[in-house]
């Protein structure tokens, strides 16, 4: 089953000390994540997480492993406290999923309100088949905007934080009479 | 099948235990990254594993379909997964300009030269 991949993907991303690996297998794990995205319906979140998830991060990861070196140092002391925080948070949170209602289940609290009418009502009201883009550019165009404006200032701040430094340094190194070299597209 | 019926919300906490556990456990700045990721995409499949539907298709109308997955859940997915990429650059850019301050992404080496200053 897919979800089972997904866990022993995860276990490896955890083990590995070579972080090329690590970023490989996260990738990978993006894809299966997509996948599992399709069995369960939603196929535009599977298109943006292969594409965004399984594609850009990756990309993003090696450029920064070319930077910053290639293996993890092996570590100094045992993890113990760490496992055993994350063993009751797991716990306790196994615990709380016994009153979730069962996968798949159409009388799912979630079901009942808000999304029904979005379903019966956002095809007329807004005229495009697909429900999941109705529901992003119209209803909930706010939200939109609002990621929008959090790129946005993603993009300004990795600018901010490499680009100056770039400008800097080919200062300190061109002789002053060439103008600084205008930083190229930042990697987003 | 209702023994198994919360197989999917078990995983996705193992994935976010996982996740969890690179965060806290671990030293290398960019796996630490490799596990908030790890985390982000553990809640994206919790939300659409919640918006699926018994016998639902994908929420696109087609002639023939008599119940659709919940779409909401996705639109919400979609949004994090794009929000979720522009923090990991951001945070990608912060571990590279630390490497390029202190010449490593070591928690323990970047500790031990803030002591010795």
């Amino acid at each position: 089953m897919l979800l089972t991949l997904l866990a022993i993907a995860a276990v490896a991303v955890v083990r590995l000390r070579d972080l090329f690996a690590v970023v490989m297998l996260a990738g990978i794990y993006s894809l299966i994540t997509a996948a599992i995205f399709v069995v369960l319906d939603a196929a535009d979140v599977a298109f943006t997480e292969a594409a965004v998830g399984a594609g850009i991060a990756t990309v993003l990861m090696l450029a920064t492993l070319a930077l910053t070196g290639r293996w993890e140092a092996k570590p100094r002391h045992r993890p113990l406290l760490p496992l055993i925080v994350v063993t009751i948070t797991g716990a306790a949170l196994i615990w709380g999923t016994t009153d979730m209602p069962h996968f798949a289940d159409p009388a799912a609290p979630i079901h009942q309100h808000v999304a029904p009418r979005y379903i019966e009502e956002g095809p007329k009201e807004v005229g495009v088949p697909n429900m999941v883009t109705a529901i992003l550019a119209s209803y909930r165009g706010y939200d939109t905007l609002g990621e929008v404006i959090v790129i946005f200032t993603a993009g300004v701040g990795v600018l901010s934080l490499l680009g100056l430094r770039r400008r800097r340094s080919s200062a300190a190194d061109a002789s002053p009479s060439t103008p600084p070299t205008t930083s190229e597209e930042p990697p987003r | 099948m209702a023994a198994l019926g919360l197989y999917n919300y078990w995983i996705v906490i193992f994935l976010m235990m996982a996740g969890f556990y690179v965060v806290i456990a671990q030293g290398n700045l960019v796996k630490k990254i490799v596990g908030i990721n790890v985390l982000q995409t553990s809640v994206f499949l919790l939300y659409i594993s919640m918006g699926k539907v018994q016998g639902g298709t994908a929420p696109i109308v087609v002639a023939g379909a008599t119940s659709y997955s919940n779409p909401l859940p996705h639109v919400l997915i979609l949004t994090a997964i794009v929000v979720g990429i522009a923090t990991t650059a951001l945070g990608l850019a912060l571990a590279i300009r630390i490497k390029e301050a202190y010449g490593t992404v070591e928690e323990d080496e970047i500790h031990a030269q803030d002591e010795s200053l």
